[in-house]
């Protein structure tokens, strides 16, 4: 697999999500600068990692979805390529239009950083397979804008075609919006395109990935990703 | 020539911003204030005198970056 992390003035979580991939996956990622304006040569994962771009000016992610390297990321898209994108990477997946909805300002004003559980809502895609429907995972969140919203056919509309990857959960599985992070319709913590190869989330599975910090339990989407590259 | 850009939550948008300041006016005892929004204001400079123009390029400006239209609205002022 050839994995790109993309680079915008103020992301910071670029090196994590490197990492995670060269000890998940033992391949070195590449890493691409905002105002390229391709891809390396034959990438098949795209990530776009957190922080800070443009410093959350106008809204967060909104000048970092218009860079050059993102004409190459909708190309990548649409041609089935696989994006992920975290935290920051999420809300610029939102602006650039590649996913639907809008992360907005956590609902009681607070920037979170904690670890939450997330609950897969289906195993069956690239991203997950080295999960179980209904595992709860232990993953960190570190936001002040990840309420996510859309209007109700849009989420109508994610509910049915079952593109909620993730949910904020109790630690019973349960989800209750009112004890998520941040006051995410349906708990909402990740989502899928339409055709299930771009995921965005809120969450850092980059986090927990190496047993000297903690849990693990980010390893998995990696695997999963590593697994359907290597597959495919 | 000289235009402000009004950018807003759509009424249908829960804005927590907005409730916190309207919460702080009432704890400062400010009288009468029933509710608060908050929004954005850009203020622009436009070469040339060209009304329609200016309205289409703003218009342009609004739909590609400064308004993210799931959840905001925007309007156009010129200052005469």
């Amino acid at each position: 697999m050839k994995a790109a992390v993309l680079l915008f003035p103020g992301s910071n979580r670029e090196g994590d999500a490197a990492r995670a991939l060269r000890l998940v996956t033992g391949k070195e990622p590449a890493v691409v600068w905002h105002a390229e304006t391709e891809l390396p040569q034959g990438t098949d994962l795209v990530v776009l990692p957190g922080g800070f771009s443009y410093g959350d000016y106008l809204r967060c992610g909104a000048i970092a979805a218009r860079a050059n390297i993102m004409t190459a990321v909708r190309a990548h898209a649409a041609k089935g390529g696989m994006v992920l994108g975290i935290c920051n990477g999420f809300q610029i997946l939102c602006e650039a239009g590649l996913l639907p909805g809008v992360l907005v300002r956590n609902a009681k004003l607070r920037f979170v950083c904690r670890e939450v559980f997330l609950r897969v809502e289906r195993a069956d895609t690239a991203f997950t397979k080295a999960y179980r429907k209904g595992d709860l995972l232990r993953i960190p969140v570190a936001h002040g804008e990840g309420n996510y919203t859309a209007d109700p056919a849009t989420i109508q509309m994610l509910e049915a075609e079952g593109r909620v990857a993730f949910r904020y959960a109790r630690v019973d599985g349960q989800i209750d919006e009112a004890d998520g992070p941040n006051g995410a319709i349906h708990g909402i913590a990740g989502i899928y395109s339409d055709k299930l190869n771009v995921l965005g989330m809120m969450p850092h599975p980059e986090n927990h990935v190496d047993p000297v910090v903690g849990p693990v339990d980010g390893r998995g989407l990696f695997e999963s990703i590593a697994g359907a590259l290597k597959a495919a | 020539m000289k235009a402000r850009v009004i950018v807003t939550l759509k009424s249908a948008v829960l804005d927590p911003q907005g409730k916190a300041i309207e919460g702080a006016l009432r704890s400062l005892g400010v009288a009468g204030v029933q509710s608060v929004r908050q929004g954005k204001v850009f203020d622009v400079e436009l070469a040339g005198n060209d009304k329609v123009a200016a309205e289409g390029a703003l218009k342009d400006a609004c739909d590609k970056l400064l308004a993210n239209t799931v959840i905001e609205t925007y309007k156009v002022e010129f200052a005469d």
